[in-house]
């Protein structure tokens, strides 16, 4: 069985990368890049990863190579942050119409302006839409597994879609804690060698984007939807098999003291540890709350999402990233859409916090629940509020 | 759960010191996590990094803002940064000086609780040849709060240091046997 080291989160996820034996790495080695990629280099450099390392000269290069790169059946990866994420946007896109499955770990960091380098939602929250594969990790050790099980998924044939691996830039990135690498004969067993159906190679020409006329763009996109929608399983099935072979369980939803919970807090990432913390001092004074964790936020988990909530009064909805002018959080208005057919459905509490980096606290939590308590009673005034905000 | 705060400028270690404090513990079989503090990183400006040890899975990721140890590289830090802000009362301030405890409590603002003092400017020096004091501090660190195994806090610093690991053991021992410490 694997080993359990201290190791920087992100040097953690290279190494596991590593594990993964990818071909190829395209990556933009500067601001605003992680040790994710630097620590590859390092590896490809020293020989102890056999992968071609394409340093770019921006973002927008660099998935693009990955593109290309995975069209010829290397198994490729990249990670990115931020303001580097947004200048990706453009390709993003392209990778799950064309069926290219790439892997791509965020360091989830906040956008500019003010200029920030700290951790918030913002910069993936602006790729909702790009048909990827997303998850959000809690803390090291599952954006460790989550990497391996980015890779098993994406490559399945039956799914043949990128993925994004999110975790909280610095609270994440940064940090150095206790992280169990398996061993390389686990990854093996778990992973089977990147076998693409279709690939470009001149011996046997084929053409990957065509253009799409009016009489099949529709056509084209509702069958990249049918199939994204049908990724649901092979992803839950995957972390079955993980489960199998590495003895930790995933699911797309989480709950946390759920039980006879009246207020639910929900929150994806890594801050759902501090908030778990907040729950059990809840709990301990006689209130009954419980705490939902969104993993898989694309494709959205709707039945995990309906029945995690079952029979909550309250769901305070905590989103790390602000949509300007809209009727909430990115979080929120998803989970508000999800639940509007839902009968005996919870009311819904929208909070925005941690944006740039600023710290949520145990306390902050608490304070969010017994707004949501609050709110039980009277309704809220916005649909949304900022948490934190000094006056 | 202990949380530690460390002072140093940029460039003097603060960030490895936290580090190899938070290695020493998980390989010990605790469980630790060590962060920066997340900036841009100037050298010689007033840098600070953070340690939590506990033996029981650490549930939070919230900064820590009421240290149990504070742990100060630079001697030149306490007169111009509030080193002990929101250290508890029975915590722990480990400084680098060659002051005597009457002078530095001064600095400390009548600082009342526990202390513990080497002057790791001069170890680092000898042992060295530079005042670099994250190791040497490490040293005082152990003493002070025996809080870690030497054998595992030795075996971070070669696992990190690799040739130069022997010197800054010797660095740390030093701290260890030259530690004064006042309740």
């Amino acid at each position: 069985m694997g080993k359990r080291i201290a190791k920087e989160v992100s040097i953690a996820v290279a190494e596991a990368v590593k594990q993964c034996k990818v071909d190829v790495i395209a990556a933009y080695p500067i601001t605003p890049q992680t040790h994710i990629v630097e620590h590859l280099s390092e590896l490809v450099a020293n020989g102890e990863l056999d992968a071609e390392y394409i340093t770019v000269e921006s973002e927008h290069s660099a998935i693009s190579a990955c593109l290309g790169s995975v069209a010829t059946g290397a198994r490729t990866f990249t990670s990115t942050s931020s303001q580097g994420l947004a200048l990706m946007h453009e390709i993003l896109f392209i990778a799950p119409a064309l069926r290219l499955p790439v892997v791509m770990v965020v360091a989830n960091r906040a956008l500019s302006a003010p200029i920030s380098i700290w951790n918030d939602h913002g910069d993936i929250m602006a790729q909702r839409d790009v048909g990827w594969i997303q998850t959000f990790a809690e803390n090291g050790q599952e954006a460790v597994d989550l990497v391996y099980h980015a890779f098993r998924v994406a490559e399945d044939r039956r799914v043949m879609f990128p993925v994004i691996v999110n975790l909280d830039g610095f609270n994440l990135s940064h940090m150095i804690e206790p992280i169990e690498l398996p061993d390389q004969e686990q990854v093996d067993q778990y992973l089977p060698p990147f076998k693409p159906k279709y690939k470009l190679d001149p011996r046997k020409p084929i053409s990957m984007g065509p253009v799409g006329i009016p009489e099949i763009y529709t056509e084209a996109k509702k069958a990249q939807d049918e199939a994204f929608k049908n990724a649901y399983k092979v992803i839950v099935k995957a972390w079955d098999e993980f489960e199998k072979i590495f003895g930790r369980r995933y699911r797309p939803i989480e709950t946390y003291r759920m039980d006879d919970a009246e207020v639910a807090l929900l929150i994806m990432g890594s801050l759902a540890e501090t908030a778990m913390t907040a729950v059990d001092k809840m709990r301990e004074a006689g209130k009954k709350v419980g705490l939902v964790r969104i993993r898989l936020w694309r494709p959205f988990p709707l039945r995990d999402f309906v029945r995690a909530v079952k029979g909550v009064k309250m769901l305070a909805v905590i989103d790390r990233a602000l949509s300007p002018g809209a009727t909430g959080g990115p979080v929120a208005v998803e989970v508000r859409s999800a639940l509007y057919q839902v009968p005996g459905r919870p009311r819904i509490a929208n909070f925005i916090a941690g944006l740039g980096g600023r710290d949520v606290t145990v306390e902050d939590f608490e304070e969010m629940a017994d707004k949501a308590y609050f709110y039980m009673k009277k309704k809220p005034k916005e649909p949304y509020e900022m948490i934190g905000v000094k006056e | 759960m202990i949380e530690v705060r460390l002072h140093g400028r940029g460039g003097q270690g603060a960030v490895t010191s936290a580090e190899l404090i938070a290695v020493a513990a998980i390989n010990q079989g605790k469980y630790a996590q060590a962060f920066p503090s997340f900036g841009p990183e100037r050298r010689g400006a007033p840098v600070q990094a953070f340690v939590r040890v506990s033996e029981e899975p650490i549930r939070t990721r919230e900064k820590i803002y009421f240290p149990d140890v504070v742990l100060v590289l630079d001697p030149s830090l306490p007169s111009i940064v509030n080193v002990t802000a929101g250290l508890k009362e029975d915590g722990l301030v480990i400084l680098n000086s060659n002051k005597d405890e009457k002078e530095l409590r001064k600095m400390l603002g009548g600082w009342q609780g526990k202390l513990a003092v080497v002057d790791a400017t001069k170890i680092a020096l000898e042992e060295l040849g530079l005042p670099i004091t994250n190791t040497t501090m490490l040293g005082a660190f152990l003493k002070a709060t025996g809080l870690l195994d030497q054998k595992y806090l030795e075996e971070a610093l070669e696992e990190r240091f690799g040739r130069l690991a022997e010197k800054n053991k010797k660095a740390m021992a030093r701290a260890i046997k030259e530690i004064k410490i006042y309740q």
